[in-house]
């Protein structure tokens, strides 16, 4: 169910936009390049709810990645409110966003462009209901669920 | 390659911990851990801001491995944990 929920596009978007930016910079840059860590502001102010994973929503490869998509399909986050981003797919993008972050581990959420934590934080956040606190204040849960009775 | 006795010592050497545990689900190759870390150095941090602080004390230790768990508690907290 979760596969089908989120959409894929943002990763090709991702990845060519990560491609571009190391082209341009090439081998040398050690540390985080000024095009990288504007690519990554970007890339977490664009879309209210972003999840930096190993793999994709239809085939995250790791467990702690399948652990986040699992908990934001619970939450029933919108479609067009979340955006996920492989950092397999891209050595730059996979080492930038844990020094942008101050994080050393993926996953990452952010959420409204604030970082929110790794797999730990986003699971005791579900667990407590702060989560979905914070997804319902900024309008990113889908508007219905066939159920009707969505926790408060 | 990282040992849960190294892991244990830094512990013991950055964060004060009044109490320690230490799993590794890593099957011996040192890429996973979980750890159980109760310390008066949480006091006053939220969940994020001591998550980061252990991230930092122990950057030479996270960086190596695959998976890293972390719970952190102040004593109170672990204490009251103990009791429910």
């Amino acid at each position: 169910m979760a596969a089908t929920l989120f959409n894929q596009n943002k990763h090709l978007k991702t990845v060519n936009m990560f491609r571009n930016s190391f082209k341009l910079f090439g081998n040398q840059i050690r540390n985080l390049s000024t095009q990288t860590r504007q690519a990554l502001e970007q890339a977490v102010k664009e879309d209210p709810v972003v999840l930096f994973m190993k793999g994709t929503p239809n085939q995250p490869m790791c467990g702690f990645s399948l652990r986040s998509i699992q908990v934001l399909s619970l939450e029933n986050v919108a479609t067009d409110k979340l955006a996920t981003y492989n950092v397999l797919s891209n050595e730059e993008l996979r080492d930038g966003i844990k020094e942008f972050s101050d994080w050393p581990t993926i996953p990452q959420l952010y959420i409204n462009g604030e970082f929110v934590g790794g797999c730990d934080i986003l699971m005791s956040l579900h667990k407590s209901g702060e989560l979905h606190k914070m997804l319902k204040e900024i309008n990113a849960l889908a508007p219905t669920k066939p159920e009707g009775d969505v926790a408060n | 390659m990282v040992n849960a006795q190294q892991l244990e010592l830094l512990i013991q050497s950055k964060l004060q911990p009044t109490h320690v545990e230490i799993q590794d689900l890593s099957g011996g190759c040192g890429q996973n851990f979980v750890v159980v870390i109760v310390s008066p150095l949480f006091e006053g941090k939220t969940t994020l801001a001591r998550h980061r602080f252990v991230n930092h004390e122990l950057e030479e230790i996270v960086k190596q491995v695959h998976a890293f768990t972390q719970k952190c508690y102040t004593p109170a907290q672990w204490e009251s944990m103990k009791n429910n």
